[in-house]
C-alpha cells in the first residue's frame, strides 16, 4: 500500500509544482530591457564626478580632500588687470585653472571632494556607463582653456613674475645704491671732520 | 494522398518518393526546431519571471535564425585524440535516427511518409538507433564527460523503452493494429472516441478502460520523456555534472545536428503520445471542411490539429523542465524498474482481462 501511496504522492507533487510554474508563466517579468530602460537611481547615488569649470576657482581643496589623489589641479595666477569673471555665487576668480584632471581609474567614488568645494562646482552625476578599453582613457580632463590659451596664460604669468623680479631687483639695486651713497657721504663728512681737526 | 499527387506530377516513383521524403524535413522539422528553440527559451524565461530573447525580431522571434547563422560560421573542431570516422558519423546517425521516426508519423489524413502496417513498431525500433549514435559520439570524443553521458544515455534509453513498449502493447491489444494511420482513423469523430477516453468501442468496456488508459498515458509520457533525455531525466547531458554530456566535444554544424535531432525527437515522442492516446490528427469536434462542404480543407485542419497536439506535449515537456529537479542515477533506475514497468505490466494484464470480458 505504501508503494501506491508513494507513487500517487509523487505524481501529485509533480502536479503541484507544475501549478506553481504555470502561475509564474503569467507573472510580469521582474527584469528590464537594460540599455533601453534604466531603473531610477537612488537619490544620493555616487557615480562619475563632474566639474563645472565656470564656477571653479582653482582652490585645490578637492584635490587635498581626495584620499587616493586622483585629482590633479594646476593653476596660474591671473594678471592684476585681467578680468577672470565671477562664479555663480559672486566670488571673483583669481586663478587660471590650467589643469584639472580626474583619473576615474583611481577614483573610489567616496564623494569626499564634493563637500569642501566652496563654490559647489564639483558634484556627482548619474552617469555610470563610462567603461573604456584603455586605462588612460579614464583620465578625464575638465579644463575649458585651449592649450594655446594655457601657454599664453603661463607666459603672461612668467612675464609678470620676471617683471616683478626685475622691479624688485631694480628697487634692491637702487636701495643699495642710495645706501652706498649715504654711507659714502657719511664717510666723506667724517674724513673732512677729521681734517678740520 | 500527397504521394499520388507527386507521382502524377513527376511521373516517376523515385522522384515522388524523394520529394515526399524531404517534406517532413524542410516543411516541418526545421521550422519546428526554429520555433521550438525559441519557445523553449521564452517558456523558460517567463517561468523564471524573465523576458528571454527580445532583441532579434519581435520578442526575439528571429533569435534562432541568428543562432543558426552563428553556428554555421563556427569552426568545426576535431581534436587530435578523437576517433575521427566515428566522431564525424555520430551526429549523422543520431539525426538519421530521429528523422527516420518521422517517416511513419501521420501528419494528416493526406500525408504520412510511409503508410506501413508496423508503424508503431518501426518508430520504436528506429528510435533505438539514436542510442548507437549517442554511444558513438561519447566514445569517439575521447572525453570522460562525453563517455559518462553516453553510457548514462544508453542505460536510460534502453531501460525506458520497456515501459514504452508495454504501454504501446496495451493499445495494440485493444485496437488490433500497429499502423498509426489506422490507429488515427479509429479515433475519428469526437474527442470521446480518443483512446484516452476508452477508444471508439461502444458500451461498458469503454468506461472500464478510462482509468487504465490514464495510467497508460502517464507511463508513456514519463518514459518517452526519459527517452528524449529531457529534464527531469536529463542525466546524460546534465550540464552541472557532465558539461554537456555526449556532445561536449562537438562544435559548429555537428553540434547543430545534435540539437536539431533533440528537438525533432521531442516532437516525435509528443506525436506518438498524441497519435496513440489523443486521436492523432483527428479534430476533437468535427471539421470545418465537413460543415462547409470543402473537402480540401480537411487535411489542412488535420495537420493543424496534429501539430497543435504535438506542440502542446512539447510545451508540457518544457513546462516539466522548469518544474522538476534532475533525478539521480539510482532514482532514475528505480522509477523505471520499480514503478513504471510493474505498473504498466499490471495495467496491460487488466486491460487484457477487460477486453476479454
Amino acid at each position: 500500500m505504501q508503494y501506491f501511496s508513494e507513487a500517487i504522492k509523487s505524481l501529485w507533487t509533480v502536479l503541484v509544482g507544475m501549478k506553481v510554474t504555470f502561475k509564474h508563466l503569467f507573472v510580469p517579468s521582474v527584469t528590464i530591457q537594460y540599455p533601453d530602460i534604466k531603473l531610477a537611481l537612488p537619490e544620493r547615488e555616487r557615480n562619475r564626478l563632474y566639474v563645472n569649470m565656470d564656477d571653479c576657482i582653482g582652490c585645490d581643496q578637492c584635490a587635498r580632500a581626495c584620499p587616493v589623489n586622483c585629482i590633479t589641479i594646476e593653476t596660474v595666477k591671473g594678471l592684476p588687470d585681467e578680468d577672470l569673471g565671477k562664479t555663480s555665487s559672486g566670488k571673483r576668480k583669481a586663478l587660471w585653472v590650467t589643469q584639472f584632471d580626474i583619473d576615474f581609474a583611481k577614483c573610489c567614488y567616496c564623494q569626499l571632494c564634493v563637500f569642501p568645494c566652496p563654490t559647489e562646482c564639483i558634484y556627482m552625476t548619474d552617469v555610470y556607463e563610462f567603461s573604456e578599453y584603455e586605462r588612460s582613457d579614464l583620465n578625464f580632463s575638465f579644463v575649458t582653456l585651449t592649450p594655446e590659451e594655457i601657454t599664453q596664460k603661463k607666459e603672461n604669468f612668467a612675464k609678470l613674475e620676471s617683471e616683478k623680479a626685475r622691479l624688485k631687483a631694480e628697487q634692491a639695486a637702487q636701495k643699495a645704491e642710495t645706501a652706498a651713497k649715504v654711507s659714502a657721504e657719511k664717510n666723506v663728512a667724517d674724513q673732512s671732520g677729521k681734517k678740520e681737526k | 494522398m500527397i504521394y499520388d499527387y507527386l507521382y502524377k506530377l513527376t511521373g516517376s516513383e523515385i522522384w515522388a518518393g524523394v520529394i515526399q521524403s524531404f517534406f517532413p524535413l524542410f516543411l516541418f522539422i526545421l521550422p519546428f526546431a526554429l520555433f521550438a528553440v525559441w519557445l523553449e527559451r521564452k517558456v523558460s524565461a517567463h517561468m523564471q519571471d524573465r523576458l528571454g530573447p527580445m532583441r532579434v525580431g519581435y520578442h526575439g522571434a528571429l533569435q534562432t535564425i541568428a543562432d543558426i547563422l552563428k553556428l554555421l560560421q563556427k569552426e568545426d573542431i576535431v581534436a587530435t585524440e578523437n576517433d575521427k570516422p566515428l566522431f564525424n558519423l555520430a551526429p549523422v546517425i543520431v539525426f538519421a535516427g530521429s528523422y527516420a521516426v518521422f517517416a511513419a508519423i501521420p501528419f494528416s489524413g493526406a500525408f504520412i511518409g510511409s503508410n506501413i502496417d508496423l508503424g508503431l513498431f518501426f518508430i520504436i525500433a528506429v528510435s533505438g538507433l539514436v542510442v548507437a549514435g549517442i554511444l558513438m559520439a561519447g566514445w569517439a570524443s575521447n572525453n570522460k564527460y562525453s563517455l559518462l553521458g553516453a553510457m548514462r544515455s544508453a542505460a536510460q534509453i534502453i531501460s525506458y523503452e520497456i515501459p514504452t513498449i508495454i504501454v504501446v502493447l496495451t493499445i495494440v491489444m485493444i485496437t488490433g493494429t500497429l499502423s498509426l494511420y489506422k490507429l488515427s482513423e479509429l479515433q475519428s469523430g469526437y474527442f470521446w472516441n480518443w483512446m484516452i477516453f476508452g477508444g471508439p468501442g461502444p458500451g461498458l468496456h469503454k468506461f472500464l478502460f478510462i482509468p487504465f488508459m490514464f495510467i497508460g498515458f502517464i507511463i508513456l509520457y514519463i518514459s518517452t520523456l526519459a527517452e528524449v533525455n529531457r529534464t527531469p531525466f536529463d542525466i546524460p547531458e546534465a550540464e552541472s555534472e557532465l558539461v554537456a554530456g555526449y556532445h561536449t566535444e562537438y562544435s559548429g554544424m555537428k553540434f547543430a545536428m545534435f540539437f536539431l535531432a533533440e528537438y525533432a525527437n521531442m516532437f516525435a515522442v509528443s506525436a506518438i503520445v498524441a497519435a496513440v492516446f489523443f486521436g492523432g490528427y483527428q479534430s476533437p469536434f468535427g471539421y470545418l471542411g465537413n460543415a462547409f462542404n470543402l473537402p480540401w480543407l480537411i487535411p489542412i485542419e488535420q495537420f493543424f490539429w496534429f501539430t497543435a497536439k504535438g506542440l502542446f506535449f512539447v510545451f508540457v515537456q518544457m513546462w516539466l523542465r522548469w518544474t522538476l529537479p534532475r533525478l539521480r542515477v539510482d532514482q532514475l533506475m528505480a522509477v523505471c524498474w520499480k514503478y513504471l514497468i510493474p505498473i504498466s505490466f499490471v495495467n496491460l494484464i487488466i486491460v487484457g482481462l477487460i477486453s476479454v470480458l
